[in-house]
């Protein structure tokens, strides 16, 4: 978190919720990623630094946030890796949006319930008073 | 909303009227008691009910059992029945987890002749069972065969010697849904779920040993082989990583489908397909393949647990685990129910609610044709469980469905907060219950003290007549991922 981002755990009957802010958009999927990895209490396990990269194509910036976030949780199933290190950049393409990131980090164990999938619930991105806005709510 | 903007219909059936919001196309049944309201009409359940009852297509009412809680997009404990072929099929109101479900294996050996082993019990179970979130299953299947799995279901596992002929015969759709279709399943989802199957998952998934501790319907107890005071092995589990990611890749196509066929919805979570159009094909298609793999893992895990079971109990007469029945309740299917007096093919979406087929129901083993199809109701952790029967009534007026558990009131942050999970294995512990659990927090997520009491929620199924009570359980050993 850095003082133009952050998030807070949301109430939810039976899944996690989170509402994430952040000056600029990237930043705003980056902190979402922070905060995925929180509630899920990734925790540095031992194994070798690993870097992937990612990208994808979204029609709007909801979609993107889902397709990013859900690239995330295949590396964190099937490698067990979480990354705390993400460098992500955003550009308009074909009407939508497409994300392109580097992903650095390590092997993780998970101290919580590991999050299994991102969904469109209440998915808004929105301007407010501490930048842009998003709600997530998880699966778990 | 309020209770008093419900029009009762009983004490245990309540109706929100087409109309209350301007874009409903049919009403939201609920089947509660006014208390069992007063506990969730604050969270978001009734809002999502009403949510779904704007699915283009709709027949009849949407349907919300007493164990509703909120969910995202559509209600946990919700059924919504679409016109086939002429209305939607809405993988968000299927669920992430496809064909998460029940299986009860039964045996014979009595409570005080297996207590003192019950520890040994629950570590083998632990062991042979592999739990957590991306554990690695039991047996490792090649990408060519992973597609024989999601062809076959559980008649795969019985063509590898993990099933019996009774097991597959006692298995909802006999194990295997027809037209499936593995190529619709992303690579991504079989890469997520190739190494998982036989494995037990985490979240609220379990297994459970339990104890035949009364019986309500001898007749039908009988018929699915369940004795007083001998034990039982709950499995609750689905279709792992490659559900969650079949549900993910059409949830996120379909958001391009609604757009293309001008289709509205108040959130995007509950978006949908017309039945006939490709988007629907090969989401059903995928979404069978899951169910199929999902049937195909509590069986490896009913395989397992059975090793555990008589290993421990080798020489005790009656060890052998028979299957009582396993059960989804995270599915869309064809059926045919009678709508208006008329005989009509609809797809049953059901999220978190049972099938609860009745007497004479198609599909049912004939040893189950008279009494209905046995429904399988975990309750939260340290509590009973329950064996219900589908009825004539719950085909009339539930699309024949039931509750399927106990049902959260409670967010997993703060059950956290009032309950650690040492303190929880302590209590449990001292109730007589073993304890093996993966994660403590975890543990602590699951108290029963986050979830409704789930002998409430089946007397308000059993007073509506929408199920009717065989047997109640009572646990002593439970293993959590």
């Amino acid at each position: 978190m850095t003082e133009r981002s952050g998030f807070e755990e949301l109430q939810h009957t039976a899944d996690w919720a989170v509402r994430v802010w952040a000056d600029e958009i990237p930043e705003l999927f980056v902190e979402s990623a922070r905060a995925m990895y929180s509630l899920s209490g990734a925790k540095r396990a031992t194994g070798q630094r690993q870097i992937k990269m990612a990208n994808g194509w979204g029609p709007d910036l909801e979609s993107l946030l889902v397709a990013f976030l859900s690239e995330l949780i295949f590396y964190a199933e099937t490698e067990s890796l979480s990354f705390p290190t993400i460098v992500f950049r955003l550009k308009p393409e074909g009407g939508g949006h497409r994300y392109e990131a580097r992903l650095e980090g390590w092997p993780a164990v998970w101290m919580n319930k590991p999050i299994k999938a991102v969904t469109y619930h209440n998915l808004r991105l929105s301007r407010t008073e501490r930048g842009h806005e998003v709600e997530i709510v998880f699966d778990v | 909303m309020r209770i008093e903007e419900l029009r009762k219909i009983s004490d245990m059936e309540w109706e929100i009227p087409v109309g209350t919001r301007a874009d409903m196309r049919v009403p939201v049944r609920l089947f509660a008691s006014r208390e069992l309201l007063e506990q969730i009409i604050g969270d978001k359940s009734i809002e999502q009910a009403i949510n779904a009852a704007t699915l283009p297509g709709l027949v009849g009412a949407v349907i919300v059992m007493p164990d509703m809680h909120q969910g995202y997009g559509f209600p946990i404990g919700g059924i919504a029945a679409t016109a086939y072929p002429g209305g939607v099929v809405s993988p968000g109101a299927i669920g992430y987890d496809i064909n998460c479900g029940v299986r009860l294996l039964a045996s014979f050996v009595n409570f005080d002749e297996a207590r003192s082993e019950l520890g040994t019990l629950a570590t083998l179970l632990d062991q042979y069972c592999p739990s957590g979130v991306g554990t690695k299953g039991a047996i490792r299947v090649s990408v060519g065969e992973l597609d024989t799995v999601l062809k076959d279901g559980a008649h795969w596992a019985q063509r590898r010697g993990f099933a019996t002929e009774a097991d597959v015969r006692r298995t909802e759709e006999g194990g295997r849904l027809d037209d499936a279709d593995p190529e619709a399943v992303s690579e991504r989802a079989k890469e997520r779920g190739r190494e998982q199957i036989g494995s037990l998952g985490a979240g609220n998934h379990f297994i459970e040993v339990e104890v035949v501790d009364d019986i309500f319907d001898e007749g039908a107890a009988a018929a699915m082989g369940l004795r007083p005071d001998c034990l039982t092995v709950q499995i609750h589990c689905g279709s792992r990583g490659l559900g969650h990611q079949v549900c993910t890749d059409y949830v996120q196509q379909f958001q391009g489908a609604v757009k293309k066929y001008g289709i509205e919805l108040p959130d995007r979570e509950l978006v949908c397909a017309p039945m006939n159009s490709p988007e629907a094909r090969a989401y059903l298609g995928a979404m069978r393949a899951a169910a199929n793999f999902a049937f195909a893992n509590r069986q490896l895990l009913a395989h397992s647990a059975r090793r555990a079971f008589e290993e421990v109990y080798r020489g005790k007469s009656g060890a052998h685990l028979h299957q009582v029945y396993d059960i989804t309740h995270n599915m869309g299917k064809i059926e045919t129910h009678e709508i208006e007096g008329k005989a009509m093919k609809v797809c049953v979406h059901r999220k978190g609610a049972t099938r609860a087929f009745g007497p004479g129901a198609p599909g049912l083993p004939p040893e189950y044709r008279e009494i209905g199809q046995p429904v399988i109701i975990p309750g939260s952790m340290g509590t009973a469980s329950w064996v219900l029967v589908g009825t004539a009534a719950s085909m009339e007026r539930s699309f024949g469905s039931s509750c399927h558990g106990a049902g959260r009131v409670m967010s997993r942050s703060r059950a956290k907060k009032e309950v650690r999970g040492e303190e929880l294995r302590r209590q449990l512990e001292g109730q007589g219950i073993h304890v093996r659990a993966g994660s403590l927090p975890g543990l602590a997520e699951e108290a029963p003290l986050a979830y409704k009491d789930v002998d409430a929620v089946v007397e308000i199924v059993s007073k509506a007549g929408i199920a009717k009570k065989v047997a109640r359980l009572r646990p002593v050993a439970v293993i959590k991922g």
